[in-house]
């Protein structure tokens, strides 16, 4: 529907009066507001003020894209949710709230992940798609998307205190497309090097901050009211409150839309971002289960629990390991017999297992077991009444 | 001196600082000015070919060193110098 069409009740121009009386916005912005579609792919840090903000703002159509639910430990960040949401689907959590938020505009639930197969059709329902994913597969997938499909991709990512923001593959006023993620980062990272947030934690404020400005760019590029992040990269360091802005310029390599593009469609974003392919590379360790190891301490079992997380993660919850984090492990053979069973925990199980690989490759270690799951898997199976993080 | 941004996920290698400064004639100058006095950084920055790797970018002030020189790109004192890596979080 053109925006020409739209009209407004007497309950809509009160309720965005505030909006009506910028000039440079007025009646028009809110107008080309409520016939725009806007896309936000995941409701989670990033979209929990993203969706508040645009819905409250009076965009006409918002779709979510979430298959998660809500957990305890999203609550210090994802402002969508309450305790009363736990466990519940976040889309459809998410749907509840934003119509009691505002309920002149409609929400559309896409409770599935975002997949090489779904991404195109859902996508090409709206005008522009907001990024708030967590993962590399995702981020390109929905990059690629959005290049195929012509639509505008409002980026933001954030890691820890640090976040960046980019407006992708917007029209330009000669008609052609301004840099998308690829011109930006060609490719990802390998696993690993980058922590994701369930890793490397993020501080609380942060998502509300960039996923606020990745609302304020949606409603720029919408209204076409002033410039937006279109060819500059955002930065935001919370550390040391740092801002800067970097041009971002097209790539005449960018496979989608260089001089000579290759990829015409989606492709298979796990194997571009490497994942699988590490983990069959990686030596398989002996392994236990909580149950087993339960069963060994009430039985006096002679053994050591050595726990390879960091000091902070053992202030929050420890099952009385020994405490020898990753990266100092390989010093502390002193601390780590060969002559009696070591059982090797971590948070979930990963830590451990490359702290077994090293300490068999580098010292010739045989007695080394991994708990299945770690303190994670401990936690649900054998004392519940411990936190989880 | 120019300085050189560390981005938080290699600030494990600088124990945890955001700021790298030394006397360099040029962008690789510097690099290698880090990754000498910081052990571990170099595989980060670069592959087995010496080359950059593609999910950092480089910048000199606001201009990707790409459209520049490359790692040649020539440096000169209060330069400020940017690693930006590529960060996925946002929703977990």
């Amino acid at each position: 529907m053109s925006h020409h069409d739209i009209t407004f009740s007497k309950e809509e121009l009160e309720r965005y009066s505030r909006h009506l009386i910028i000039p440079e916005f007025n009646i028009e912005g809110q107008k080309k507001l409520k016939a725009s579609g806007v896309l936000v792919i995941g409701s989670g840090g990033l979209g929990s003020p993203l969706l508040l903000y645009l819905a409250a703002a009076g965009v006409g159509r918002i779709g979510i894209v979430d298959f998660d639910t809500v957990d305890e430990s999203n609550l210090q960040r994802q402002v969508l949710f309450g305790v009363q949401d736990v466990g519940e689907s976040k889309a459809i959590a998410a749907s509840k709230r934003l119509k009691a938020l505002n309920p002149y505009i409609t929400i559309e639930v896409h409770d599935t992940m975002l997949t090489v197969d779904n991404a195109r059709e859902i996508i090409r329902k709206y005008d522009v798609v907001a990024d708030g994913t967590d993962n590399f597969p995702t981020r390109y997938l929905v990059n690629d998307a959005c290049v195929l499909e012509n639509k505008v991709n409002v980026y933001a990512s954030i890691f820890r205190f640090e976040g960046q923001a980019s407006v992708f593959n917007e029209r330009l006023q000669d008609g052609s497309r301004g840099p998308n993620y690829r011109d930006l980062f060609p490719s990802p990272p390998p696993p690993g090097l980058v922590p994701s947030c369930a890793e490397g934690g993020v501080i609380g404020v942060l998502p509300g901050i960039l996923g606020s400005i990745q609302a304020l760019e949606v409603i720029k590029v919408i209204s076409g009211v002033g410039d937006t992040l279109s060819g500059r990269l955002f930065l935001f360091d919370a550390t040391v409150f740092s801002t800067r802005i970097l041009k971002v310029r097209k790539n005449k390599n960018n496979p989608l839309n260089g001089e000579n593009p290759t990829q015409t469609e989606l492709i298979n974003y796990e194997q571009f971002c490497g994942i699988g392919a590490t983990s069959e590379k990686q030596r398989e360790v002996a392994e236990m289960s909580v149950q087993k190891l339960d069963q060994w301490r009430k039985e006096g079992v002679k053994h050591l629990l050595i726990d390879v997380r960091e000091p902070y993660e053992y202030g929050i919850v420890e099952i009385g390991g020994e405490l020898i984090p990753l990266a100092t492990v390989l010093e502390s053979t002193n601390r780590i017999p060969k002559d009696i069973p070591v059982v090797v925990q971590c948070r979930s199980g990963a830590r451990s297992a490359t702290a077994i690989r090293e300490l068999e490759d580098v010292h010739g270690y045989t007695n080394l077991i991994n708990l299945t799951g770690g303190i994670l898997g401990w936690q649900e199976a054998i004392q519940p009444e411990l936190p989880r993080y | 001196m120019a300085t050189l941004i560390i981005p938080t996920p290699l600030r494990k290698f600088t124990d945890g600082k955001s700021v790298f400064e030394a006397s360099a004639s040029d962008v690789r100058g510097l690099l290698n000015a880090l990754s000498t006095s910081h052990e571990g950084i170099q595989k980060h920055l670069f592959d087995d070919a010496g080359e950059l790797r593609s999910f950092i970018r480089v910048y000199v002030g606001d201009e990707d060193i790409n459209e520049l020189e490359g790692a040649d790109t020539k440096i000169e004192d209060r330069d400020e110098v940017s690693i930006i890596p590529a960060i996925a979080g946002g929703s977990k």
